[in-house]
């Protein structure tokens, strides 16, 4: 009798056999060690009225049960221009899946979906493309063709995004080196999904067609901490126009990641840029435990064309299994028993934090044939559903030797065949090594399989709209307009020694243009206005809650009224305080509401003799800083705001 | 010779033969824009000459206007197949024939670089490479009888389409399907009508309005359902097989002489015009709606008469419209004249002289309407009396197309005013009816709450 096999030993086992190690622990070394490489494509809605190639208005949004209308559509497989299919798009086609829109009047016309071809390219959308693309050091084209980029799971009525190109070949910056771009296209945005159950997926209009730009690095960044530098900075530059949208959804980017031996994998819809090092370590770990699966299944099997899955669809009386796993069996459901030849320590091979190789194929069972989760069990499960008596009658159904390893699943007579197919499909790639992937996020940093990575086959030129092209006269009236590059900021407020931890803040809120705005025309202090925009502001926002919309620039107008007024800047932060929750209130009155008293600077120091005196009368410790202090306190009332503190201070000190 | 530089002309041509780069050439282009690189694509004839097409490795189309380019070089050489994989159609026993014609249109597509637009392809191969599902509803033949777009289809394609047909009716087909350009779909319907009457098995026309290059296309749905109503429905008619609802669910099966064109680019832009459609259609049945259809017959009998004169015009009426266009037509020889008139069938009194000189001359004038539903009635103002009374022929619920087309076949035959009379308002199938059922018209007011209340719960 060979020794029991335990999963979560082979799980743990297999886990340090690959050198795995923990975000927070990892170094350049580890990443080196395993090859990690990724790249960007960051999306970011534009601010428009209006839909990219149609007139309904962009940014309304509504909830899942609030529509007017719906329809149906299936999607097909169509060649691309260069007459070849699409990976993805046979995948999806395999799925079945019907695609229902539930359509809103407010923001959805007939464009929309797809009863009516596009019009003109929302020209406003057009031009601030080209601002960004200019500031991202891109080659601009000199026509714009629109293009059709396929995407059959329903996101898109029309089964195609339209989208073109702005530019080529550019720049962005990280702290210490410049990372290339590939390109920076505009698009329509997708339907946003509301489910995805068994074979019927449903979507909703109102975001889809709404202006998106996408910037598209090359894979240069070399650990998951410059990952997220790299996107914060392309995040920054796209807001420093002033012309992007910003909250929930407005700014998403994809990630893709490789390790050495693996294979490009994008990471999809990663909507926080600090998930990013998390998500790009544990893909980069993921890949190197596949391709150690890869080399385990290539010695022990030494031609991966015979093998080959053996399956049965099982008489439930005779597998006699216990009431936990009767319970997850739908109705209609068959049970369906599947012997792995020579797989076992491959199913409860660790890939991610928790989950086993056999997660890969759950995964895929899901989305391709429908199966929803938990479709599936094995007889390596860290958990298991079935017990060891169960698992071994099961393999005497199959035959099974002793070193193979079985599936259980579940599923409908008709989503059988696909689930088999993709059973074996799955595992002849653990042969190979790291499949192309898009995969879909979690919070935890885990992904799971959403489709086959699509390529470059999936474009066709967009026979409804006529090429656009631009003009290197326009170019370079946008070229006058753009603000200055981040990295310049950055450079510029480390100079006149602002601390780094206040320029996400600041850059993200596209705060440097009235920074630069008040220290240029009011004469502050750059440390000390960024430092208040840094710090205070972000600290009352934080606190306290806007009435109205409350922006920017009505800092300027605080700092230059103190400043006509001969007061003190040192107001400004309990003025802010009352101006961010009412920000329509006059500043006089916001003097009143503070309790704050105008008195001359003159009048203000003349006390200082009497308080001297009143402080010696009083018999205090005689020190100078007892004295000072004591005289400080007595006048801080009626001083802040109307005097420097610090310049009374001297002069109290002089006397 | 081959054309190396397709669909450049002018500067842009002189540059491609300045550097020496040809199209499907992979290039490497210098601007003062910057470096771009890329497969160099032909270029669309109506595109001016100012700008480069490239496929850039991303897989992108871009442009490079010439006047910015320094400097060329072709690193490379690769011209793109672009081929619907083409497979054998399978044969299945037990299966009924059916013998697809094809005339153009967007049925089955494909990218054609000179216009930019999208061209007809063709087999049954291609076909069954694209839609497989086409056979498990028939054994299927297919015949290119010409490649067209909608609307350049005319009497000359009419007459050869009615005896292509007569012909695989005499082979013994179980149904003929024409696939066909969506935009002129219901004169087609109509001519076929008149020129194949008695026919033993259903004759389907069907298009798509969106083209089969894109994912969310109506086509495929439309040959499945069209393939489906020929070879196993019973109604031996000439039909339009289309969407009902824009949404992915049945098609309808509407009558050649009953059926128009709604809207621009709808998919479901085909409806019976003052009556019902003649059945649904989905994946799974066909759903009968009438049942005074000519039944399926087992002979191989049927009357073709291939007629068409094209001296019949029509006059869609305006306010305040001048007699002179109606003297026009007169003086150029047309010798039918179709109005489409306001109403319930009118025109205004300045027309009168020219109506009457027309009538005068021996042209064949009948009455239609803008409003499309409804009859023509002329009795019920001075006016339409008048208009009788000068010569004009009040041609009950014909649609205006369809009352041209049928002038025009029926010209083709006689001149004999009488008899054209005659064979104006005996109807062959439908194209007059002799009453309007009151669910034959239902145009649905969007913002109505009743009206909300059902495109919300039912798939429009």
């Amino acid at each position: 009798m060979s020794q029991k096999f335990n999963p979560l030993d082979n799980f743990n086992l297999t886990k340090a056999e690959i050198g795995y190690v923990d975000l927070n622990r990892a170094s350049q070394s580890d990443y080196d060690r395993i090859g990690f490489m990724s790249g960007l494509e960051v999306h970011q809605q534009l601010l428009t009225e209006e839909k990219l190639f149609c007139r309904c208005p962009a940014g309304k949004f509504n909830d899942n049960s609030n529509f007017d209308a719906e329809i149906i559509r299936h999607m097909r497989p169509t060649l691309s221009e260069l007459g070849e299919y699409d990976g993805t798009a046979l995948m999806e086609f395999k799925t079945r899946k019907t695609i229902i829109y539930k359509l809103k009047h407010e923001t959805t016309c007939t464009y929309d979906v797809d009863d009516t071809p596009p019009f003109r390219i929302n020209s406003q959308a057009l031009e601030q493309a080209i601002e960004i693309s200019l500031l991202s050091k891109l080659n601009i084209v000199g026509e714009v063709h629109i293009t059709r980029k396929q995407y059959l799971d329903g996101s898109i009525p029309t089964g195609f995004q339209r989208t073109a190109i702005i530019g080529v070949e550019g720049e962005i910056y990280l702290k210490d080196r410049p990372i290339k771009l590939i390109q920076l296209s505009i698009e329509e945005d997708s339907c946003r999904e509301v489910s995805d159950i068994g074979h019927i997926r449903i979507y909703k209009t109102d975001r889809l067609g709404m202006p998106l730009i996408e910037t598209v690095t090359y894979p240069d960044f070399i650990n998951p901490q410059e990952v997220k530098q790299g996107c914060d900075y392309i995040r920054f530059l796209n807001r420093s126009t002033g012309k992007v949208r910003t909250g929930i959804g407005a700014g998403r980017q994809d990630v893709n990641v490789s390790c050495r031996g693996g294979h490009r994998v994008e990471i999809k819809g990663v909507s926080h840029t600090k998930w990013i090092p998390k998500l790009s370590h544990n893909e980069a770990f993921r890949q190197w435990a596949l391709l150690n699966i890869k080399v385990k299944l290539n010695n022990k099997i030494p031609n991966p064309n015979l093998w080959k899955i053996s399956s049965q669809v099982a008489d439930i009386a005779k597998l006699k299994l216990n009431e936990s796993i009767e319970n997850l069996i739908g109705e209609n459901q068959k049970i369906v028993i599947v012997n792995l030849p020579q797989f076992k320590g491959i199913l409860s091979h660790f890939v991610q934090d928790g989950l086993c190789f056999a997660s890969e194929i759950s995964q895929r069972l899901r989305v391709i044939a429908c199966l929803n989760q938990p479709n599936m069990t094995h007889s390596e499960a860290l958990n298991p559903r079935l017990n060891d008596a169960e698992w071994e009658n099961i393999s005497k159904l199959l035959n099974a030797g002793n070193d193979d390893s079985q599936i259980l699943f579940w599923a409908q007579d008709e989503d059988i065949k696909t689930a088999l197919e993709t059973i074996q499909e799955r595992c002849i790639m653990a042969f190979s090594g790291v499949p192309g992937e898009t995969r879909k996020c979690f919070e935890n940093g885990s992904t799971i399989f959403e489709r086959v990575l699509p390529g470059a086959d999936r474009m066709y030129p967009d026979t409804d709209s006529a090429p656009i092209p631009l003009e290197s006269k326009y170019i370079e009236n946008l070229r006058k307009k753009i603000p200055s590059d981040i990295i310049d900021r950055y450079r510029d407020l480390k100079q006149v020694g602002v601390p780094e931890d206040v320029f996400t803040y600041i850059f993200s809120k596209n705060q440097y243009p009235i920074i630069k705005q008040i220290v240029d025309e009011l004469g502050l202090s750059a440390r000390f206005i960024a430092c208040f925009f840094g710090c205070t502001l972000k600290f009352i926002e934080n606190r306290y809650k806007s009435s109205d919309n409350f922006n920017y620039k009505i800092i300027y107008d605080l700092f230059k009224y103190l400043k006509d007024n001969n007061l003190e800047k040192d107001l400004a932060k309990p003025m802010l305080i009352v101006l961010f929750q009412h920000p329509k209130m006059d500043f006089d009155s916001i003097l009143i509401t503070i309790n704050f008293k105008r008195i001359s600077k003159d009048k203000i120091l003349d006390q200082i003799p009497f308080l001297i005196e009143k402080f010696n009368q009083e018999k205090r410790v005689d020190t100078k800083e007892n004295q000072e202090n004591w005289i400080m306190g007595q006048m801080r009332k009626t001083a802040f705001g109307n005097i420097n503190l610090a310049y009374l201070k001297s002069k109290i000190n002089k006397l | 010779m081959e054309d190396l530089f397709q669909g450049y002309k002018g500067s842009a041509l002189k540059i491609l033969q300045k550097y020496n780069v040809r199209v499907w050439g992979h290039a490497i282009v210098n601007t003062i824009r910057g470096e771009f690189e890329g497969t160099l694509l032909p270029r669309s004839e109506n595109d001016d000459d100012k700008h480069l097409v490239m496929k850039i490795i991303t897989g992108y189309n871009i442009g490079i206007d010439i006047d910015t380019i320094t400097d060329m070089q072709e690193k490379g050489f690769k011209k793109a197949n672009y081929a619907i994989p083409e497979k054998q159609f399978p044969f299945t026993p037990g299966l009924p024939k059916v013998k697809l014609f094809g005339t153009g249109g967007t049925i089955a597509s494909r990218l054609d670089y000179r216009t930019g637009a999208v061209i007809p392809a063709f087999s049954p191969g291609e076909l069954y490479g694209a839609v497989p599902e086409l056979a498990d509803i028939c054994n299927l033949e297919t015949e290119k009888v010409f490649a067209v777009f909608s609307e350049n289809m005319g009497p000359t394609q009419y007459i050869a389409l009615a005896l292509a047909i007569e012909k695989e009716i005499k082979k013994g087909v179980d149904g003929i399907v024409i696939g066909h350009g969506t935009d002129t779909l219901h004169h087609t319907g109509a001519a076929l009508t008149f020129m194949i009457q008695n026919s033993p098995i259903p004759i389907i026309l069907v298009g798509s309005q969106r083209s089969s290059d894109r994912p969310s296309s109506d086509a495929a749905l439309n040959l499945m359902h069209a393939m489906k109503a020929a070879g196993q429905s019973d109604i031996a008619e000439v039909m339009i097989c289309m969407f009902g609802p824009t949404s992915d669910e049945y098609g309808l099966l509407h009558k050649g002489t009953r059926v128009r064109k709604m809207h621009s680019s709808y998919r479901s832009t085909f409806r019976t015009i003052g009556d019902t459609p003649l059945a649904m259609i989905d994946k799974e049945k066909i759903t009968p709606i009438k049942n005074d259809y000519h039944r399926r017959r087992s002979d191989k009998e049927v009357k073709i008469m291939p007629y068409f004169s094209d001296k019949v015009s029509m006059l869609y009426y305006y306010p305040h419209m001048n007699p002179d266009i109606l003297d026009a037509m007169v003086d150029k020889g047309y010798e039918g004249i179709i109005f489409v008139g306001t109403g319930l069938g009118h025109v205004n009194k300045e027309l009168y002289p020219a109506i009457e000189r027309a009538h005068k001359k021996g042209v064949h004038m009948f009455m239609t309407l803008q409003t499309l539903w409804g009859y023509v009635n002329m009795f019920v103002y001075d006016t339409g009396r008048d208009m009788m009374a000068k010569g004009i022929i009040p041609a009950g619920n014909m649609l205006p197309e369809v009352a041209w087309v049928k002038l025009s076949w029926i010209l083709g035959q006689t001149k004999d005013a009488e008899e054209v009379k005659n064979l104006m308002l005996t109807p062959i199938n439908d194209e007059i009816t002799k009453r309007e059922p009151y669910n034959g018209y239902l145009i649905l007011q969007g913002g109505v709450p009743e009206v909300e209340n059902f495109i919300k719960h039912v798939h429009k």
